[in-house]
Order: C-alpha cells, then sequence, then structure tokens
C-alpha cells in the first residue's frame, strides 16, 4: 500500500515546506548529533573518530571544543585536528575555560566540533547555554558535530528524574534536537559501561565511584538506553514522515491534534507542561498553553505569579504557543479558547484537595469535563510528594481598615435612624433599615465589612430594639432568620459587587490595552516620516512600559547607529525628558547581533541576558527595520508575557508602518525615475523635431542659393531665401538657449547673483531687445508709480520677462495687442503679462509650465514648451509664483510675484 | 577711399567664425589679421599694431580675460570681445579690464559693423581730441562746456549726479559702460558695488530726457551688464 501512485500528486503546500526546508538547509550549517544514553558510552570518541574521517577527506575541520575528562584514548584522536584555543574568562580569583563562538565564526571552518550541547556557559559568555551558540554557528553556514544524552532533552528530564533520582538542570530543547539533520545513536550495552567504568575509562578513578553509585546502576543505564532508543526512533519516524509527505505516499493520516494544557500557579504545572509536550509531540500535533488570570489570583503573591510566568515560559521554549488569559471562571475561559483554537485534548491538573470541598464546589476539572463536549479531557494527578502551592491569604490592604470603620459607621448611623423612628415604626421594617445599610456596605465596601455590618446589625437590633431590650436574649425565634437573611444577603450582594468591580476592572485593563493600541496604530498610519514613526513608537513604548527607551536605525550599510547621534540629529532631548539612552558600544553590539539575527537580545531573553537593556528587532515583512533599545526600571515587567506580548505588537506596527514608508519612498523615487525617463524621451523626441524643421530649410535654402540655376536665382529669391536662413538659425539659437537654461535649472536652484533691481528698467530693457520678435504690435506699459526696487538676478529676470512675452507673441495672431504691467502691494511685486489670443487651453493651466507642454498639440508653432517652465523656475528660485489664467473678454494672463525683501521668503513647495 | 583700410587682429579659435568673420570684414574694407590663439594673437598685434582686437573670450590656450590684461599693459586702442552665453561673467570682467564693447555669439554682422564703428570713432576722437563737448541726440542736446542740458529747446533740470551719469554715458556714446565703471566714475571708487544708485538715478534721468521712460530711445539698458548711450545710427 505504500506503493508511489504516479497519479497522487504531493500536497503542495508540504512539498513548498520541503523546498523551503531545504532552500534553509542548504544556508545553514548542518548539525549532527552524537547521542548517547549516558555519559561515557563514548559519544566524543565516536565524534572525534568521524571528525576524523571527514579531515582525511579533505574536509576543513576544526575543533571548537571538547572535554577531555583525562581520557587517554580519546585525546590521542585529537592529534593532528586544528583546535581553537578555549577562551578564558576571568571568575573571582580563577579562570574559566570556555567555547569561543566569536572566535569559530571568525575562522568560519566548514565543520566544527563542539562538545556537550546541553552545557551552559560561565556568566560572560554571549549566550547561557552552548546550543544557542550552537545554532548561532549553524546560521552562519558552519556545519557541527556535537555530543549529548537522552537526559538532557528537556521533555525528557522529568522521565529521566524520575528513573534516576536525579534531576539535570542542563537541558536542551527537543527543537533543537529535532532539527539536527542526523542523529547518531552511540549505543553501549549497559553491562559493558559498567565494566568500561571499573576500568576508568569513563571518569578520573576517584570520582568514578561517587558517580557509580549514585547514577550508574545498571537499572538506571537499563531504562535510559530503552529512552535514548526511543528518542533516536521518534526522530526516525519523523523523517520518515516527512520523507512519505513528500514524495505523496497515501498513509493514514491523522487530524492535526491539538493539546491545550492548563498552567496553574503550583508545583504540578510544570510536570503538566512537560507531559503535554510528550503527548503534542507522540500525536505529532500542536499544543498551547493557557493560564488564566481571575481575580483571586490576582491576589497571589509574587512568588507565585513568577512561578507561573516561567512556567510559562518554559512552555514557550518546548514549542507550545501560549496564551494569558482573564476571566472569573477558568473552566469557561479555556474552554472557549479550545473551540476556538480546534483543540482535541485538554490536559489539567488535579490537586489534591478535600472531599467535601468537592461536594460543596464543584473542582475545576468537573467544571472542564462537564463543558468539554467533544473535547478530550486527560487528567493528570500530582505527583507523590510534589510541593503543592500553598494556600495563599490577601494580602493586607491599606484600606483595610478605613473600609472596617466605614461599615461600623454606617451601622451606627442605621442605629440612630432606628433610635429616631422606633416609635413610629415596627420592629420589622427597623431590620429593614438595618439591611438597607448591610447591603451599602456589600455593595460599597467590601465582603470582610459587610460580614461585619450583618453581624453587628443583627446584634444591635437584637439588643436594642427586640424585646427584652437592652439584652441579647432573643424572646422569639423569628428573629434568628433575620439574622440569617441579612448574613446571607450580605454576603450575595458583596461578592456580585465584588465581581462587578473586578469584571470592570479586566475590562478597563483590556479597553486601555486596546486604546493604547488603536492610538499607535491609527497615529502610525497618518506619519510620513521615518523620524516621526520612531519617535511615535518611542512615545508608546514608554507609556506602556516604566523604563529608558532608544530606537536604533540603520545606516545605509546596516550598521546601526548610536541613538546619542540620531538624537542630536534627528530631535533634541529636553532637559527633564529622559527619552533615550546612551547605548554603551559594548550594548550596541548586542543591538547589532538582535538586529542582524532578528531576535531578541539582552535582559530577560536567551542572548545575552546580563545586559540591563532588552533589544527588539523591529521585523518588517521583508526585512529588520532597526532595533528598540527598552532598559526598564523594573525588569521584572518584561517577565509577563502579556506584556512582552504588548510590546511586540508595538514593535511589529511601528516596523511595518517605518517599511511601509520606506517603501512608499523607494516607489516615489522609482516613479520619479520613470518620469525623468518619460522626460528624456520627450524632450528627445522634440529636440529632433524642432532642430530638424529649421535645419531643413537652412540646408534647403543654403543649397539653392550654392546651385546653377540656368537663369540665375533673381535678387527678390535671393533675399526671400537669405531671410529665410536667418530666421531659421535664430529660431535654432533660441532653442539652445532655452535648453541651455534648462539644463541649468535642471540641476537645483540655480546661483542667484542677486542685486537690486527696478522692474520697469528690465521691461523697457527686454521690450527693446525683443522688438525684431514681437513685430508690429501695440504693446502697453503699465508701470505703477514710484515701483520700489527689488532683490534678484538681472540676466534671470530679464530671461523671464523675455519667455513670458515671446509666450505671448508665438501664441497670438501677429498684430494683437500686448499688456505688460507691475505694481507692489504688501511685500510682493506684482508683474503681469496678458494678450488678446486664444486664451488658455481648456484643462489645468498650471499644466502648462510643466516641462515639454504646449497650449495647443497641433500648433505649428515650435520651441519646446521650455520657455513657460523655465519662467517658473526663475520665479521659485526668487521666493516667488506664478500662475496662468484666461482674462475677461479673452485672452491670457501670466502673472507672477516676487518678494521685495531681500530676505527670502519661504517658498511655498 | 584715400585713407588706408583700418587693420583689425581677430583673436578666434573657431575655424568657421574665422573664415565667416574674414569674409565679412574683408567685403566691409577692413583688413584682417587672423590668430587662432592667443599666443599667436598677441604677437599678431605686437607685429601689426591693428586699429582694433576682436577677441574672442574662450580661448584654448590662454583665457581671454589674460589676454585682454596682457594687451593692457602696452596697447591703447579698441578691444572687442566676442562671448558666447555661457560666459555672461566674464563679459563684464571683460569690460571692467579694458575691453571696449562685446558681442553675444551668435550676432548679425551688422551688430558687429555698428561696433566696429563706434570703436573706431572714439580711437579716431581720442587721437584728435573732441570737437566742443556737444552731443546731441535727436532733439536733445548736451552742452559739455556750459554743463547744460536742453530738450527740444528747454532746459531740463538735472541735479549735479545726474548730469555726472548723463555725461559719463553720452560722452561715450555707443558703447558699453558696466555699473562699476559708472559707479566709479560717477560716485567714486568707494561705491563700486551700490548698483541700486544707478538704478534709482537713471530712472530719474530718465524721467527727464526720455520721451517715454517705459521705452527709452537714449539710455539703454544691457541687462546682466551695464548702460549704454544709444548711437545716433
Amino acid at each position: 500500500m505504500a506503493a508511489e501512485r504516479p497519479d497522487a500528486r504531493p500536497d503542495p503546500d508540504a512539498l513548498l515546506a520541503r523546498v523551503e526546508r531545504e532552500a534553509r538547509a542548504a544556508a545553514r550549517g548542518r548539525l549532527k548529533i552524537f547521542f548517547g544514553a549516558s555519559a561515557g558510552v563514548g559519544k566524543s570518541y565516536a565524534m572525534l573518530e568521524a571528525a576524523r574521517k571527514m579531515a582525511a577527506q579533505g574536509v576543513d575541520v576544526v575543533v571548537g571544543y571538547v572535554e577531555l575528562h583525562g581520557r587517554p584514548d580519546t585525546e590521542s584522536l585529537l592529534e593532528g585536528l586544528e583546535a581553537l584555543p578555549p577562551r578564558r574568562l576571568p571568575h573571582r580569583d580563577i579562570e574559566l575555560l570556555e567555547f569561543d563562538l566569536d572566535a569559530a565564526l571568525a575562522r568560519h571552518p566548514a565543520l566544527l566540533l563542539v562538545d556537550e550541547l546541553a552545557h551552559t556557559n560561565h556568566p560572560g559568555a554571549r549566550h547561557p547555554k552552548r546550543w544557542q551558540d550552537v545554532v548561532e554557528l549553524l546560521d552562519a553556514g558552519i556545519d557541527v558535530f556535537t555530543t549529548m544524552n537522552v537526559q538532557h532533552v528537556e521533555s525528557l528530564n522529568d522521565v529521566v528524574a524520575q528513573i534516576t533520582g536525579v534531576r539535570i538542570r542542563e537541558t536542551v530543547p527537543d527543537s533543537v534536537f529535532e532539527a539536527a539533520d542526523e542523529v547518531e545513536l552511540i549505543d553501549l550495552p549497559p553491562d559493558d559501561l559498567i565494566a568500561r567504568l571499573h576500568e576508568g575509562k569513563v571518569y578520573v578513578p576517584d570520582k568514578a565511584r561517587d558517580a557509580l553509585r549514585a547514577f550508574f546502576r545498571k537499572g538506571n543505564l537499563i531504562a535510559l538506553r530503552q529512552l535514548a532508543l526511543r528518542a533516536t526512533a521518534d526522530r526516525v519516524d519523523a523523517a520518515l514522515r516527512a520523507y512519505r509527505a513528500s514524495h505523496a505516499i497515501a498513509g493514514t493520516w491523522a487530524a492535526a491534534e491539538r493539546v491545550l494544557v492548563c498552567v496553574g500557579p503550583d508545583a504540578l504545572s510544570e510536570q503538566l507542561v512537560r507531559r503535554a509536550r510528550r503527548l503534542a509531540h507522540a500525536l505529532h500535533g500542536e499544543w498551547l498553553a493557557a493560564y488564566v488570570e481571575t481575580p483571586h489570583l490576582q491576589r497571589l503573591p509574587q512568588a507565585a505569579r513568577d512561578r507561573v510566568l516561567r512556567t510559562l515560559k518554559l512552555a514557550e521554549s518546548l514549542g507550545a504557543q501560549t496564551a494569558n488569559l482573564s476571566g472569573d471562571h477558568v473552566a469557561e475561559e479555556l474552554l472557549d479558547l479550545a473551540r476556538q483554537r480546534n483543540v482535541s485534548k485538554i490536559i489539567v491538573g488535579k490537586p489534591a484537595r478535600a472531599r467535601w470541598r468537592d461536594r460543596l464546589r464543584p473542582s475545576l476539572v468537573d467544571a472542564i469535563i462537564r463543558g468539554s463536549g467533544d473535547i478530550d479531557v486527560l487528567v493528570v494527578t500530582s505527583e507523590p510528594g510534589a510541593p503543592v502551592a500553598p494556600t495563599v491569604r490577601l494580602p493586607k490592604r491599606s484600606s483595610r481598615r478605613s473600609a472596617y470603620l466605614k461599615s461600623l459607621a454606617m451601622v451606627l448611623l442605621a442605629t440612630a435612624v432606628c433610635a429616631v423612628l422606633f416609635r413610629v415604626l415596627g420592629s420589622t421594617n427597623l431590620a429593614m433599615i438595618y439591611l438597607l445599610a448591610v447591603v451599602w456596605v456589600a455593595a460599597r465596601v467590601g465582603r470582610g465589612p459587610s460580614v461585619l455590618a450583618a453581624v453587628l446589625s443583627v446584634a444591635l437590633f437584637d439588643f436594642l430594639f427586640v424585646p427584652p431590650y437592652f439584652s441579647f436574649a432573643v424572646s422569639d425565634t423569628q428573629y434568628l432568620l433575620t439574622f440569617s437573611v441579612m448574613l446571607t444577603v450580605s454576603l450575595v450582594v458583596s461578592d456580585l459587587a465584588a465581581q462587578g468591580r473586578r469584571r470592570a476592572a479586566v475590562a478597563r485593563h483590556r479597553e486601555r490595552r486596546m486604546r493604547e493600541l488603536n492610538a499607535l496604530s491609527s497615529e502610525l498610519a497618518g506619519e510620513r516620516l521615518r523620524e516621526r514613526l520612531v519617535e511615535i513608537l518611542d512615545r508608546h513604548v514608554r507609556g506602556a512600559v516604566d523604563g529608558d527607551v532608544a530606537v536604533l536605525l540603520p545606516d545605509e550599510h546596516g550598521r546601526l547607529q548610536d541613538p546619542g547621534l540620531f538624537c542630536t540629529r534627528g530631535r533634541t532631548p529636553t532637559p527633564g525628558q529622559q527619552n533615550w539612552f546612551p547605548v554603551p558600544g559594548n550594548d550596541l553590539g548586542i543591538a547589532q547581533w538582535a538586529y542582524d539575527h532578528r531576535r531578541s537580545a539582552g535582559l530577560g531573553t536567551d542572548t545575552l541576558a546580563s545586559a540591563d537593556a532588552v533589544y527588539i528587532p523591529l521585523k518588517a515583512l521583508q526585512r529588520c527595520m532597526g532595533v528598540l533599545a527598552l532598559r526598564p526600571r523594573e525588569p521584572r515587567q518584561l517577565q509577563v508575557p502579556e506584556q512582552m506580548h504588548l510590546l511586540d505588537t508595538m514593535v511589529n506596527q511601528a516596523a511595518i508602518a517605518i517599511e511601509r514608508v520606506e517603501l512608499a519612498i523607494a516607489a516615489r523615487n522609482a516613479s520619479v525615475e520613470v518620469e525623468s525617463e518619460r522626460l528624456r524621451n520627450a524632450m528627445l523626441s522634440a529636440i529632433s523635431h524642432d532642430f530638424r524643421t529649421p535645419l531643413a530649410t537652412i540646408i534647403g535654402a543654403a543649397t539653392t542659393l550654392l546651385s546653377n540655376a540656368p537663369g540665375g536665382i533673381d535678387e527678390a529669391h535671393r533675399r526671400t531665401l537669405l531671410g529665410s536662413l536667418l530666421d531659421e538659425a535664430e529660431r535654432l539659437h533660441r532653442l539652445t538657449g532655452n535648453l541651455l537654461d534648462l539644463s541649468r535649472f535642471d540641476h537645483g536652484k540655480p546661483q542667484l547673483n542677486k542685486e537690486w533691481l527696478a522692474i520697469d528698467e528690465l521691461v523697457g530693457a527686454t521690450l527693446a531687445h525683443l522688438a525684431g520678435t514681437l513685430g508690429p504690435r501695440d504693446i502697453r506699459v503699465e508701470m505703477a508709480a514710484d515701483l520700489p526696487l527689488f532683490p534678484g538676478d538681472e540676466t534671470l529676470i530679464g530671461q523671464l520677462l523675455a519667455n513670458l512675452l515671446e509666450n505671448a507673441s508665438k501664441h497670438t495672431p501677429a498684430g494683437t495687442p500686448l499688456e505688460i504691467a507691475a505694481h507692489a502691494e504688501d511685500d510682493w511685486l506684482h508683474v503681469a503679462v496678458r494678450d488678446r489670443g486664444p486664451g488658455l487651453p481648456a484643462g489645468d493651466a498650471n499644466r502648462l509650465f510643466e516641462k515639454f507642454q504646449r497650449g495647443r498639440p497641433e500648433e505649428a508653432q515650435s520651441g519646446f514648451g521650455l520657455g513657460l517652465s523655465i519662467a517658473q523656475a526663475i520665479v521659485q528660485a526668487h521666493g516667488g509664483r506664478i500662475e496662468a489664467r484666461n482674462r475677461d473678454g479673452g485672452g491670457a494672463e501670466f502673472a507672477f510675484v516676487l518678494p521685495l525683501k531681500r530676505a527670502e521668503r519661504p517658498t511655498h513647495e | 577711399m584715400n585713407e588706408p583700410s583700418p587693420g583689425i587682429v581677430l583673436i578666434e579659435d573657431d575655424p568657421q567664425i574665422r573664415r565667416f568673420l574674414v569674409a565679412a570684414l574683408e567685403v566691409h574694407g577692413y583688413q584682417v589679421h587672423e590668430a587662432p590663439t592667443a599666443a599667436e594673437g598677441l604677437r599678431l598685434v605686437a607685429a601689426r599694431q591693428p586699429d582694433l582686437v576682436i577677441l574672442d573670450l574662450g580661448l584654448p590656450d590662454l583665457g581671454g580675460l589674460e589676454v585682454i590684461r596682457r594687451l593692457r599693459e602696452w596697447y591703447a586702442r579698441p578691444i572687442l570681445v566676442l562671448s558666447a552665453r555661457t560666459r555672461e561673467q566674464d563679459k563684464v570682467a571683460a569690460l571692467d579690464l579694458g575691453a571696449d564693447d562685446y558681442l553675444t555669439k551668435p550676432f548679425g554682422i551688422d551688430e558687429l559693423l555698428a561696433r566696429l564703428r563706434v570703436a573706431l570713432r572714439h580711437l579716431a576722437g581720442r587721437q584728435t581730441g573732441d570737437a566742443g563737448g556737444r552731443i546731441e541726440a535727436g532733439n536733445l542736446v548736451i552742452d559739455a562746456a556750459a554743463r547744460r542740458v536742453t530738450k527740444g529747446g528747454t532746459d531740463v533740470h538735472l541735479t549735479p549726479r545726474e548730469y555726472q551719469l548723463l555725461l559719463a554715458l553720452a560722452s561715450q556714446r555707443g558703447r558699453v559702460l558696466t555699473h562699476r565703471q559708472l559707479l566709479r566714475e560717477v560716485w567714486g571708487p568707494a561705491h563700486v558695488e551700490s548698483t541700486h544708485y544707478l538704478r534709482i538715478y537713471m530712472r530719474a534721468l530718465r524721467a527727464k530726457i526720455e520721451e517715454d521712460p517705459a521705452r527709452p530711445r537714449w539710455l539703454l539698458t544691457e541687462i546682466g551688464v551695464g548702460y549704454r548711450f544709444a548711437d545716433p545710427e
């Protein structure tokens, strides 16, 4: 049945995953683990032997770190292999030897040997654990050989502890073990191992006996061997499944299983998490760990809450998704989550509790089972002897005493009212007044005070208002009922009120979070500048976490910039507002690491946890946009998963916003390029057309004049030909002049040679200059009296006037009148050139100022249409504005304003 | 024509322009010696002692301005400079260094001939001494000896500075004078940068002597360079 069916195509998603995995594997280094049931089976020996073989084949093999434990035969294998010197870390008086990660990365061999994957690094190393060093080596593309024992597999930690009675602190996450490209089981039968031990081949002799007694019992070794074999077999199974999926081999395919484990504040939870991991793994499913924070749990002491956080972190490190829920009913919240996430199995612990309590109130387990429907529920009992979290009393609140005083005051008030109304009302109704007081206290003050109020009320009522007066003796048993009603009412009301208050508090809390995130995303959405986005993120993070914040942005080479530099450039920190902190050079390295590896580093993370700040990369969809540095005033803040999720969400939103802005800039640059490309093409075609026309005339006229016409060329024709030669040459001259000006303005703002100018003088000079071009026209010049001088570049302003006049003459019939007028108003000089021609073409008048625009495409007039765009460039360079509009009564008006003061006004761009 | 034809040294590197200028000038009765480089030009001027030098500012071996500076050390006759449009600053610098007039390429031959005549007339005037100090332009008469200006027979009242400015331009009639040259002559060397004086005084002067001050007939503005008193031609 496992035959490959030719028509069965592999699932595309699975295939894609395989391709991605293979692509990743190609870039990553390969990890081979020499896996053993216990120390002494010969892992290091096997690893070195394999390495020697590789070296003999010409592979670049380097020994990163090998623990020798004084074993001579192992030591002999090291000979001839290149070894990295260990890093020496000063620790108090001694020097600790440690694997030198940086040296290994710098050396970058093809294959590196790093012994003891589970080793815990000495303080001062980059990562707390050696397996993290190895992951970094693999990421850098270095193949790694390493060794580990079965007891170091995180999820088997409990089992090993149960078998051997020794709890191993040094563990390796299952994900690392599973991600290994190859696992070679180094198997040695227990008897042989014990024999080796006796021969002193395992540890140095004087240590061997202790080790033997504590750990190397034959029973232990058999169990461990079994575990190791099973773990290896599981891996083989996984590899087989991957193979089957990729080669479309049909087989039973279980629906994806999802396991949910409920985490509580007790010690049982950690075991639960490990068990859930094993179950999920066995089912090849995913798993989730959830913690429901009820108002009751909120009042737990810090130690218990920390334990919950630790447990969740453990679950995360074992590959679980974690959820931190809050609500009143644990069972309901859990079941909601389970249904949302399609959970197939729920694991809950069964805490030890007295049977009577189960009778009185159904336990969590019962509640979950009752509501579970088709979800399987696995109830796990606690390990005998495992410490169960002590019941925790409410911490005393400072307002407690005043609450009781309030309750006392209310009862006394009720008593006073009753005393006044004693004669008027019956004793039953007096009880109602007391009840009112009790209800008020229950609703407003709390449970304890309301119970006090109830007791006091009954006592006082009985003492003062129930015959026999001034005695607690109760003549009538019905008052017992009054008492119990009051007590019940006080308890029920206070509970309801407290629940309401808690719900409101939870809702408020959530709402605040949501508001915060909404505000952030809407602010981010409206911003176009990277610096402003960073500022927004900075502000919101400071709002969410009490501490110092800095955002480090990379330069174009991907090196992060000192935020101090960034601050002085981007924003000026005001003295009272310490919103950034100088990141010391060393820490800048951590930030760079976080940026390069796109993983958080520093405080509270796996990497360089000794730093006093956490560095979170701004991961966007395509790349990393920078790093957020956060130095919380209270480091514990970062352990709350919810808080970290909030931070992550904020950072991600900001990263995506920054990426959006950068993409927009890139898109704009691209479109500018397209635009300038379009312009270049338009210009080339315009040039070739506009140059070719006059050139045709010139060449034609010149050849005619030179030709030997039979009868000769008469004088009249000769003059006509010469005239057109001249006209066309002048036309070419104007075209080249315009192109020259254009090139001058295309390279940014032209250098202005400013002096004080008189517009009337320039108008006069320009008109005289253009006398030939303008032809016989009625030109009215309207210059206001006492026009002030204005600052400008004389040549350019002359050019501006000439371009506008030429434009007017070019687009109006010969002989139509022109007007040129100037006056000063406020601080502006207004100049207008008006004609009585056909007016502006329909559409956006300001498009006329764009390059290579002609008013009417069908017009025979040539000239690139550059004149107006040059005019606009000149006006803008002087800090002015130019506009075109149609005149009343026909014709067009081109009007510009220039500032009169020397100080340049801001341009309106 | 019994007078010897005026000699011109043309220093210009472009052969096409040289060809056209030599042809045009010889047609109009000038004797032209051409030089394609500054070094050759300087040698030729020293050897021929021409009446006038036409100098292109954009020479490959030595800057045109440097040629003027060297020529002016020993050569007092008119220098007419030819400049391209991109060299507007050079044009003014050339005039300030002592060139007599300029033409921007491309130009018509009529323009060139007019400038040549003006320059040669001034050369002649300088050599023979000006007759009478009386300048007429249309109905405008400037009597330098009497320090009197009349327009259509009636007196025009000018302030001393206005009169100085008018006389500076009119006595060099047809020639362009740069802002610096005018400012130095009228206001003194300390005020060569104060172009706004010129603007104000020119406006006042035009209002007094021009028929239509907005489109002046006599006091012409050379944009970016200076002023010129129109030649009667």
